[in-house]
């Protein structure tokens, strides 16, 4: 039967097939570029921009661009555009890292919750429900007024909380998942449950968490620019969100005291957000042509 | 609902018990230093030298009476000082909630009959500057705009203190006025989810077998668009708007401190300056009770909308 | 008989993002007033393509017509603007849709989208549009229409839902139905009822009819005449005692010949693999005899799921899955289990190897308990007992390649060497005769019947004694379905497997089994040789299924005879029911049948 003669067609691996997808658009690849070129400043600018942020280096209020002070001074007379090189290591770095404790404990969470079914899904889930319920910033609040505002306080306070979304996803995907036949079918050859878990249902269930984790990378950058703004901020370090928060009663003086500032965390933010949208595109298998 | 509560309180208590230093250091520092024989006398007058489930329980029981303890900064019991800030906070997070969910949805559809064109365009970048945008930001720059600038709205408060009238229309129309720009600051973030959302709902109903029916019916676009496929595209965009209700409170703190609106969010900046602890655990449960009435509303509006869902989980 | 709907050189793009496809190539087919037009052809030969392009219901986007005219009584309706349109759909010519579990709007009472398209044609009031969907819903039999009216379609279950979509197709009496593959994702028994629905209703009203369907018996059954398409296009056309008996065109009849028909083995003692036309197919056909020495035994098998629910997810009631069952599978030999959905079949294949517990009952492999044995034993024993499973796109793990999907079973019981891997899976490519440049490849790069054939090859892996093959080619167009299914039986003569083979397709099971036992709520009804239980079946519920099936024969033809099949009553019992034991008759040399009452 000649029709049946089945098609041969040659695809690339699916991975690569995806960073293609990523790469072929220009909002994701812009905002990377924004992403990586932040950091850079965060992290190497200070060796080139040698000013102390919190040196009184001139006037208070002298406006942008005036006195060699490209970005002007702050109601001491900090130098701002010092603030903002040295703010987005702050930024970058709890952001990842927090995201990265929300990701650990809510993969967990849900992956286990998913799997097992049962109380133990049963435990979880309610552990889960009630992080949802609960007012996020106002708990990190508590959590940093009572612990002291360190950037490892901070970090953790914003990773404690956050996790609820990623492990709702993460079960709902593993709940999917496990029923599918191939699951079935590995655990019929005689895989171990961790084996399961880890290495058959998790790559599969990638996609979505990679998408919220990145989502979350910057809900966890302005997370922290809240805190910060509120007065709760590691005050050994600056961060944007603080330098928005000191000078705020002095708008009418000097706008843009927080203009800038708040410029950096929503272009930082946009950036994330571009980059999540393009994973989405890119790992979604319902918008990629079969 | 009973046992969030009682997981907040029990979460209150395992804080104070972890952090560092106890009541009796913080009453201390508020009061400038007190003495050896003054710190035990607080410590048996909080039950601190008590073994830990006595004072776990003391605890509960003491919140579950309505006992929150007293703020050492305003001298009142956090209870009384609470309720006393509750109103302004529940008119701004569910103004905020129901202008947010209704522009969003009427935003949604209409730029669903669209999927290319340029209103559909506006809900993907609104929903990328409310992404982006950290609250209490756009509301200093709403501030700077629209009290400054512009000066049609109020800078602070909720209401004028010189409006001696005796007319409710009239101070309802001030509060209302003081209320507008931080309401819509909140709404903002909200309506770029929800309107992305609804979109994006709308868009995957309309390709529903059922839409396919419905047209082969010989039903009229509209019918079809309003009738057969807003119903089912709103349960996802109520269910996430429950879901954000925890989101919307946390949004509120920040948003109350920028116009300085008198409610639990400004309340909380307060006495973390002043490190009154107990006003802040007293917020942190009743905000949480906010959030669970919240969703209990939502739940009732989604059972309404879809048969399938019955009875309580 | 004169012409009602015609269509003249139709063509259709895709478009697609890779570039546009031509779906549909130069079709022409005429329907005649109260004619039944078969329209038949495998997945993605463009037969609901063509018939959603007749009311214009093509995505826009992406499906467009690109010349050819379609003609509705005299009239051109291919340019018809949408709003010219809409009084034509539902009124004049009206559809029914493959899923019935989709089709109706969740959130409206089925009696509110039966009155709703009245009202949309007919200028009545609200009142009286209601009375007269109620009618409808008698018409089409739904038992009563009052009170059905009110509810919703979770309530309801898929033939019940097929029928309202029925309703709602017939409201405005339409010159036209078609009807796309309306009876693919039901049961055969309901099926039956719904075919029978339709022709009945043909009857009555006049309608002419387009069926449209992948199913060569359905056609035979239906049909006045048929066409048949091969991808886009039109490669056969006439009556459809011309095409079954008479077919001239080289696809008809392999498409006819790769079609196992009830009845055909009425006479052989043992199955054999079905001689396929076209492929120089001239090997023998060889009878696969087995011997009589049992491998696998089951004994008062019993599982049932646990519903949880309220506080702290207590068992609040259990779904009674299998309940007490008992048979025996020979060496070499194949039993099938056959039943409708939600009859327990699967259940029975996955308790056999512990993917699912089983509450009570005892399953001897080679004389070992496997029931008995602690979970780490349990691991063992599978590697004596694999399983294919149905949906070939769900079976395979869409992130590995295929190399390491074959080895897994081999790597979890410790063979990690390389060489060694590459040697074995090599040879179990050979096997299912997939070329061996096919293990880098990624499932997404298989067709259906070729991820089959490496779902067979990983259960191969471990030289298992006996297979669970659970639907394995249900998913699966006719052609592909019989080489699968030949693929399988060289197999058992090759290497002595033993299957116990989970279906739902009597002309399937006919064809290979050895035994058979026939599942219904829970219990297996009759079991016997596979020629007892077809020529001579004895249990109600045996009798009735097979009378059910449609033969792909128009000569025998289920005609006027309103099935009237009970309703599947609930297999969910709360936690104080005590069902009885199974208790079996002989009627034959190692032919039973059930006496205990089973529901039906």
């Amino acid at each position: 039967m000649s029709h049946l003669d089945e098609q041969e067609e040659i695809q690339a691996k699916p991975s690569r097939e995806m960073v293609g997808v990523f790469l072929r658009s220009y909002s994701a690849l812009t905002g990377l570029i924004i992403l990586i070129a932040v950091s850079i400043m965060g992290f190497i600018g200070p060796i080139f921009y040698t000013i102390d942020p919190f040196d009184m280096v001139w006037m208070p209020f002298s406006p942008p661009g005036a006195d060699g002070y490209l970005l002007g001074t702050d109601y001491l007379g900090r130098d701002i555009l010092s603030q903002i090189i040295n703010g987005a290591r702050v930024s970058i770095a709890i952001g990842f890292a927090a995201a990265s404790v929300s990701c650990f404990i809510g993969v967990g969470i849900g992956a286990f919750a998913g799997f097992y079914g049962g109380w133990i899904e049963e435990i979880l889930m309610r552990i889960t429900e009630f992080f949802q319920v609960l007012p996020t910033l106002l708990f990190a609040m508590v959590i940093v007024a009572l612990f002291g505002s360190s950037v490892l306080s901070i970090t953790v306070a914003i990773g404690a909380v956050s996790w609820a979304s990623v492990a709702r996803i993460t079960r709902s995907e593993f709940l999917r998942i496990k029923e599918l036949d191939f699951v079935q079918a590995s655990k019929a050859s005689g895989s171990s449950d961790l084996n399961l878990i880890f290495l058959v249902i998790l790559p599969n269930a990638a996609a979505p968490i990679i998408v919220q984790s990145a989502l979350l990378v910057g809900a966890a950058i302005t997370f922290e620019a809240g805190l910060a703004f509120l007065g709760l901020s590691d005050p050994n370090v600056v961060s944007w969100g603080q330098v928005i928060g000191a000078n705020r009663t002095y708008i009418l003086d000097a706008t843009y005291t927080v203009t800038f500032p708040g410029i950096a965390i929503f272009v930082t933010v946009l950036a994330i957000s571009l980059v999540g949208d393009g994973l989405n595109d890119a790992l979604n298998p319902k918008l990629r042509s079969r | 609902m009973l046992t969030v509560l009682l997981v907040v309180i029990i979460l209150n208590f395992l804080m104070l018990h972890l952090a560092p230093g106890d009541i009796a250091d913080t009453i201390a520092a508020t009061m400038g230093g007190a003495d050896e024989k003054d710190m035990i006398q607080l410590r048996t007058e909080y039950g601190l030298d008590q073994p830990f489930f006595i004072q776990l329980f003391q605890y509960v029981i003491k919140v579950a009476m309505l006992d929150l303890g007293n703020s050492h900064f305003y001298n009142m019991p956090v209870f009384d000082l609470i309720m006393e800030r509750l109103p302004a906070t529940l008119l701004l997070v569910f103004s905020a909630q129901i202008v947010s969910l209704s522009l969003g949805i009427l935003l949604g559809v209409y730029a669903a009959q669209n999927p290319n064109g340029l209103s559909s365009l506006f809900v993907n970048m609104l929903s990328l500057f409310g992404y982006a945008a950290p609250v209490f930001w756009t509301g200093i720059l709403l501030l700077i705009a629209f009290s400054l600038y512009i000066p049609i709205f109020p800078v602070a408060g909720m209401r004028d203190v010189t409006i001696e009238s005796d007319n409710f229309f009239v101070h309802a129309f001030d509060v209302a006025r003081h209320l507008f720009l931080p309401m819509i600051t909140l709404a903002s973030i909200f309506l770029a989810y929800y309107s992305r959302l609804c979109r994006a709902s709308m868009l995957e109903v309309l390709g529903a077998d059922f839409v396919r029916t419905a047209k082969a019916k010989g039903l009229s676009q509209r019918d079809i668009l309003m009738k057969h496929a807003l119903k089912n595209s709103l349960s996802p965009v109520i269910t996430f708007a429950g879901l954000s209700f925890s989101a919307v409170v946390s949004g509120a703190i920040l948003v109350e401190t920028v116009y300085s609106w008198p409610g639990l969010g400004t309340l909380a900046f307060n006495s973390i300056i002043a490190r009154d602890t107990p006003v802040l655990l007293g917020i942190l449960i009743f905000s949480t009770l906010m959030v669970t009435v919240g969703n209990l509303l939502t739940d009732m509006v989604l059972r309404s909308i879809d048969p399938r869902i019955q009875g309580s989980q | 008989m004169s012409t009602l709907l015609s269509v003249n050189n139709l063509n259709i793009e895709a478009h697609t993002r890779t570039g546009v496809v031509q779906v549909v190539k130069d079709l022409s087919f005429s329907i005649r007033k109260g004619e039944t037009l078969g329209v038949v052809g495998e997945s993605g030969c463009g037969k609901t393509v063509t018939a959603l392009s007749i009311m214009k219901l093509l995505p826009k986007e992406t499906l467009k017509i690109s010349s050819g005219n379609i003609i509705f009584n005299n009239k051109a309706i291919n340019n018809l603007s949408d709003r010219e349109l809409e009084n034509i759909r539902g009124n004049e010519i009206s559809m029914i849709f493959q899923e019935p579990m989709t089709s109706l709007n969740p959130l409206f009472t089925v009696g509110e989208q039966v009155a709703e398209v009245v009202r949309r044609h007919k200028k009545v009031s609200k009142e009286r549009a209601w009375n007269r969907a109620i009618e409808l819903l008698d018409l089409v039999k739904i038992t009563n229409p009052e009170k059905k009216a009110l509810d919703y379609p979770f309530q309801l279950s898929g033939g019940q839902r097929q029928r309202v979509m029925i309703a709602v197709a017939l409201a405005c009496e339409p010159k036209i139905l078609i009807a796309d593959e309306p009876t693919t994702a039901l049961d055969v028994t309901i099926q039956a009822e719904i075919l029978a629905l339709i022709n009945r209703l043909k009857d009555e009203t006049g309608t002419a009819v387009m069926f449209i369907t992948h199913d060569m018996a359905v056609v035979a059954q239906m049909a006045d005449r048929v066409i048949v398409l091969y991808p886009g296009e039109k490669v056969e056309e006439g009556t459809v005692h011309e095409i079954f008996n008479n077919p001239k065109h080289e696809y008809t009849k392999s498409l006819l010949a790769a079609v196992p028909k009830l009845g055909e083995m009425v006479r052989r003692k043992y199955p054999e693999p079905m001689r396929l036309i076209g492929k120089g197919d001239t090997r023998i056909v060889k009878p696969i005899i087995g011997t009589d020495e049992p491998i696998l035994s089951v004994k008062k098998l019993v599982t049932r799921y646990s519903i949880r629910g309220g506080l702290f997810q207590r068992i609040k009631a259990k779904v009674h899955a299998v309940e007490d069952i008992s048979f025996t599978i020979m060496k070499g030999k194949t039993l099938s289990l056959v039943g409708e959905s939600g009859c327990g079949k699967s259940t029975v294949g996955r308790s056999l190897i512990r993917l699912v517990e089983p509450a009570s009952g005892e399953v001897y492999l080679d004389g070992q308990n496997i029931l008995d044995l602690t979970v780490k034993d349990v691991r063992d024993a599978r590697s004596k007992i694999q399983m294919v499973f149905q949906d070939p796109f769900a079976s395979l793990n869409p992130q590995r390649p295929l190399f390491d999907q074959v080895a897994e079973p081999l790597r979890n019981y410790g063979i990690f060497r390389l060489e060694e891997l590459q040697k074995r899976i090599g040879d179990l490519f050979d096997r299912v005769k997939l070329p061996r440049s096919f293990m880098k490849r990624y499932p997404h790069q298989l067709s259906g019947g070729q991820r089959q054939r490496i779902a067979i090859a990983r259960a191969l892996a471990l030289n298992p004694k006996v297979i669970i093959a659970d639907e394995p080619v249900s998913a699966l167009d006719v052609s592909v379905q019989a080489q699968v299914l030949n693929l399988m039986m060289e197999l058992q003569v090759d290497l002595g497997l033993s299957f116990l083979f989970i279906s739902h397709d009597m002309a399937v099971v006919e064809r290979v089994s050895h035994d058979v036992g026939v599942m219904y709520l829970g219990r297996l009804v009759e079991i016997g040789p596979r020629q007892a239980i077809f020529r001579n079946p004895h249990h109600p519920y045996t009798k009735d299924l097979l009378k059910a099936v449609p033969i792909a024969d128009p000569s025998k033809r289920n005609t006027e005879r309103e099935m009237n099949f009970k309703p599947l009553p609930s297999p969910i019992h709360d936690l104080t029911h005590d069902p009885k034991p199974s208790e079996y008759k002989k009627v034959a040399k190692d032919h039973y049948v059930l006496t205990t009452d089973c529901g039906y």
